[in-house]
């Protein structure tokens, strides 16, 4: 008998703002000691009182239109209760009665769509850390906003199961609103599985696996779920409904909690949280706040940037907003910093043409950058570390110019595209940088030519003559070589051999 | 209200009220006394004097400050085990506010441990006297307050009411008591017991003191976001008949609310007004001197040209029942933080985490906390919500809604506070529900948000206090205070 399963997917989206949910302490601990990013609030002590914050309500619009989902003008808190010390108040104030996000969808790569039953703000746990005999709490984490994502069963493979939570992660990190670095949690991903014989209208019992922090653990997981639960079927047996444990070394889930065991949280309205009225006007403002999402810079590029280099690119929000900033070109925000740059430019275009000049320099513009991005700055060591600090989308274009006047080699083009990024070097300008490094070509046929007749001049230089008088190809070479020297490297090669060759006929 | 100034110095008002605070120490009102600090602030408030600078509307009145409100100034326990040993960083909002006008607390008030209770009997520190007669209960949960006053230690004392802390232990020991409109001042820095009810308020010997008291703590407080937009003692808009807003008090401040100042009726004369009088309340139950206090009241108002409504409110019957829902839930959730983990008292059976949280809470909090706990957590559990919590919730709705049509017929209420006068020491301790119907006729303003004000009535024979309630529509807390001077 075939089993079909069906998944269901739960994502836990940390939210950058600034301040903490319910607190105006910093919510970045990133690299701080711990326990040093802890209002009273967050601490629970006596007489404390829950604040809201702003940002996260309008991150949450954000998250919800990514997902094309409904935003619900009326929203509430709940409290949800557990004892366990990551939890100071002793609950974790959540939106279980009234979500601030409602229905919506994502569509897959594949063109599959799931759809997305609902969405909700709530603050994030404490961190513990075990030892033999005792544990140590870092309350730092405490009322980070976290968007708790559940999707509908939709999902029927664990390769749905991986692009969906891909696509999750762009999407959230394309609105900006989590930082969405994976390995230290900012997305973490709970999956429930279940089977059932192919045509059967009912699902099968489901279990429940916590806490995955990466695309490929939840396929692993999900593929290691769906063989053990169709050995239990086969077997004659039940699936028991569980929450079960991931281990990524071993590749298989364990069994850690079943439904009987299940915790009965007493969910009760958060009386120190009035309610949430957002009106629509509000809604429709902060939701036009959505910058361009994945599939519409597909749109956008289709064509230009070869697929499989979209596709990586597209794992970089910050790329593909630059891509993004160098296409639009006379991009009004940018026409101050390009001042500098367009007295060097020959002539303005007029109105009319401008349009048709931009954009057809921006395709061999994007398709250069798209390339460079894609093949060099990612294969860097410090690729991260750049990819906080662009440069300029005019710095970039600026680049790509020279490279197509050939004032810069492609050597030379990749050596100063680095510089770009490089600390020290920010700022300076593009031109500037490839003048201070020599790079730029000399393209001044006139200027070329008398090069070419000096180093035509030489006696070193008669016997090649000759040669290629006489049919010998390839001493053109070395002929060009010597240009090059002459030129200490300047020379444009190409138009060096032009010139060679027009005048040894 | 005593004021320091030229002629009497804060420091003296301060030593004073240490004084008579220790010399009635066998009534065990306090459970810290703030020597120290106390005259060091009085003595730079005398500086600031002798320098002629400005100093607050309340410079160098002694104040008690019930054991529930957070500031640096001795341990805050609420009177309860489990927080044995906590000294505050933190200092509450209305703390602040007074503080800020020169009051100088002397002393933290015993009470129910949580305010867990109606005669401070359920105190880690024993329960505290009755001001009138030493046998008998101070009522509670603010009964240190409550007597502090009552015996003149001090010029006022805070309390907090969730179902009738301040008003019950005013009227036992004949002291104005109001809890004032839900949102009215900050909860913030004060341990909560029930969020959606708790008030803060104040017990003083003189209406215009309670008036000044309120002026001086009411406000929004960006740091609880159930305060009210900032109403009392703002221009009136209209002296029409109260705006009834019907809103639970779980909605109290919106975001959306108004800020428009004052919405409150401001009476220039206190004159013809409808007093409503709820039929239910006159029965056999009441004791015979509390009727009779309340019939001697009504006639008064008549004489003074005040019309007197009689008002059926059935649902109040079921506001006691519906406040032991709503209220131990709550109760069970706020009280969760106490733990052992990070502050406060913490068992010395800890051998693992659960050992560790069991004995914690098993040993530091008192048998009515558990009880409440219990009750709360029953009323939460999965399939029970719905049965009792959401009905709780919906009784309260039509309670609102009822105190709404009632204020649309008079423009006050006048009940008793309680059934009884202070009763005896020990004589409810083992009988919950007995001590839990003592709450009957203040808990439904709890619920509806209402304020209410406990105005000395007079003795019974044997010499016990008594007191009546003095209702009004939400935000009409001013107008409370103002009236009550009718009844004097």
């Amino acid at each position: 008998m075939k089993y079909i399963p069906t998944i269901g997917v739960e994502c836990h989206v940390q939210l950058c703002t600034k301040t903490k949910l319910f607190s105006e302490v910093d919510n970045d601990a990133r690299g701080k000691e711990p326990n040093s990013c802890v209002s009273p609030v967050d601490y629970a002590l006596p007489g404390m009182l829950p604040r809201l914050n702003g940002e996260a309500i309008r991150f949450a619009i954000l998250a919800g239109k990514a997902m094309n989902c409904k935003i619900n003008n009326y929203s509430r808190f709940d409290r949800k209760h557990y004892f366990y010390p990551d939890s100071p108040k002793g609950y974790q104030i959540t939106q279980f009665y009234h979500p601030i996000i409602g229905e919506g969808y994502v569509d897959l790569p594949s063109g599959e769509r799931v759809r997305i039953e609902h969405a909700h703000l709530e603050g994030d746990a404490g961190k513990l850390t075990h030892f033999d005999k005792y544990s140590l709490v870092d309350l730092n984490r405490v009322d980070t906003p976290l968007i708790e994502i559940v999707s509908m069963p939709d999902i029927h493979s664990a390769k749905d199961a991986h692009d969906y939570c891909k696509e999750l992660w762009r999407l959230m990190c394309f609105t900006g609103v989590t930082n969405g670095d994976l390995y230290n949690g900012n997305m973490r991903f709970d999956v429930n599985t279940s089977i059932a014989p192919e045509g059967s209208n009912e699902l099968g019992t489901r279990t429940e696996v916590k806490n995955l922090n990466s695309f490929r653990s939840v396929e692993r997981a999900i593929e290691y779920e769906i063989a053990r639960q169709t050995k239990v079927l086969k077997s004659g047996e039940k699936v028991i409904q569980e929450t079960r444990g991931w281990n990524d070394a071993t590749g298989k889930t364990t069994g850690q909690r079943s439904k009987e065991e299940a915790k009965d949280y007493r969910y009760m309205p958060e009386p120190d949280l009035p309610p949430i009225n957002l009106t629509q006007e509000f809604i429709d403002t902060e939701a036009a706040k959505l910058p361009m999402m994945p599939s519409e810079y597909k749109a956008k590029f289709a064509g230009i940037i070869a697929d499989d280099t979209l596709e990586v690119l597209l794992d970089y929000p910050e790329l593909m907003k630059k891509l993004g900033e160098i296409s639009a070109g006379d991009d009004s925000s940018e026409t101050v910093s390009r001042e500098p740059y367009e007295a060097s430019e020959e002539s303005e275009p007029r109105d009319g043409e401008r349009e048709q000049t931009l954009s057809k320099k921006n395709v061999s513009a994007l398709k250069l950058l798209s390339n460079l991005f894609a093949s060099v700055l990612l294969a860097e060591e410090k690729s991260a570390e750049y990819l906080n600090d662009l440069p300029t989308a005019m710095e970039l274009s600026e680049l790509a110019e020279m490279n197509e006047k050939k004032e810069l080699s492609s050597t030379a083009t990749k050596e100063v595209f680095l510089r770009l990024f490089d600390p020290q070097m920010k700022g300076r300008g593009t031109k500037n940088i490839a003048k201070e490094l020599g790079l730029i070509q000399e393209n001044d046929l006139d200027a070329l030519e008398a090069i070419v007749d000096t180093v035509l001049a030489k006696p070193e230089t008669q016997k090649a003559q000759d040669d290629f008088r006489n049919g010998e190809e390839k001493v053109i070479g070395f002929l060009v070589g010597q240009v090059m020297k002459e030129s200490h490297g300047k020379a444009n090669p190409s138009a060096v051999q032009e010139i060679l060759r027009k005048k040894l006929k | 209200m005593k004021v320091a100034n030229q002629k009497v110095t804060a420091e003296r008002l301060v030593r004073d009220a240490l004084e008579k605070a220790k010399h009635f120490a066998d009534y065990n009102i306090f459970t810290f006394l703030n020597e120290e600090g106390a005259i060091k602030k009085a003595k730079e408030i005398d500086a600031k004097i002798a320098r002629g600078e400005k100093v607050g509307r309340l410079a160098g009145v002694p104040y008690a400050l019930k054991d529930n409100f957070l500031s640096p100034e001795g341990q805050t326990t609420a009177s309860a085990h489990i927080l044995e040993g906590f000294v505050s960083p933190i200092t509450s909002t209305a703390v602040e506010k007074l503080e800020a006008e020169g009051a100088i607390m002397i002393g933290r008030t015993n009470m129910d441990a949580f305010a867990h209770g109606s005669s401070t009997e359920n105190s880690y520190f024993g329960p505290t006297l009755n001001a009138c007669d030493k046998n008998c209960v101070a009522g509670g949960s603010s009964g240190g307050s409550a007597v502090a006053v009552a015996l003149d230690i001090v010029e006022f004392a805070t309390g907090t009411d969730t179902g009738g802390s301040i008003r019950q232990p005013a009227s036992f020991n004949g002291v104005y008591g109001l809890k004032p409109t839900y949102g009215t001042i900050s909860r913030y820095g004060v341990v909560a017991m029930a969020s959606s009810t708790d008030c803060i308020g104040f017990f003083t010997k003189t209406p215009d003191d309670m008036d000044l008291l309120m002026d001086i703590a009411s406000g929004q407080d960006p740091k609880d976001l159930t305060t009210l937009p900032d109403y009392y003692g703002l221009a009136n808009v209209s002296n029409s008949s109260f705006e009834t807003v019907s809103r639970e008090p779980y909605e109290a401040s919106e975001e959306s609310e108004p800020r428009d100042g004052g919405r409150e009726r401001t009476w220039s004369r206190m004159e013809n007004c409808r007093i409503g009088i709820i039929k239910d309340f006159d029965n056999e139950s009441v004791r015979p001197e509390i009727r009779q206090a309340l019939k001697n009241k009504i006639e008064s108002l008549k004489s003074k040209g005040h019309e007197i409504v009689e008002l059926e409110m059935p649902t109040l019957k079921y506001a006691l029942a519906a406040y032991y829902i709503i209220v131990p839930a709550e109760i069970a959730s706020n009280l969760s933080r106490y733990d052992g983990i990070r502050y406060g008292f913490r068992s010395e059976k800890a051998e693992d985490l659960n050992a560790l949280y069991k004995n914690t809470r098993s040993e530091g909090f008192m048998p009515e906390n558990k009880r409440r706990i219990m009750i709360g957590n029953f009323v939460l559990s999965s399939g029970f919500y719905d049965a009792y919590f959401l009905k709780a919730a919906k009784a309260r709705t039509l309670i609102v809604k009822e105190y709404e049509k009632a204020f649309e017929k008079c423009d006050f209420i006048l009940t008793p506070v309680s059934p009884n006068p202070a009763f005896k020491l020990g004589e409810k301790v083992n009988d919950p529900v007995a001590m839990y119907l003592e709450d009957m006729m203040s808990v439904s303003l709890n619920l509806a948000g209402l304020p209410g004000l406990a105005i000395p009535t007079g003795k019974t024979e044997s010499g016990l206090a008594l007191g009546l309630q003095l209702v009004g529509p939400r935000r009409s807390d001013k107008s409370l205070i103002e009236f009550s001077k009718e009844l004097i």
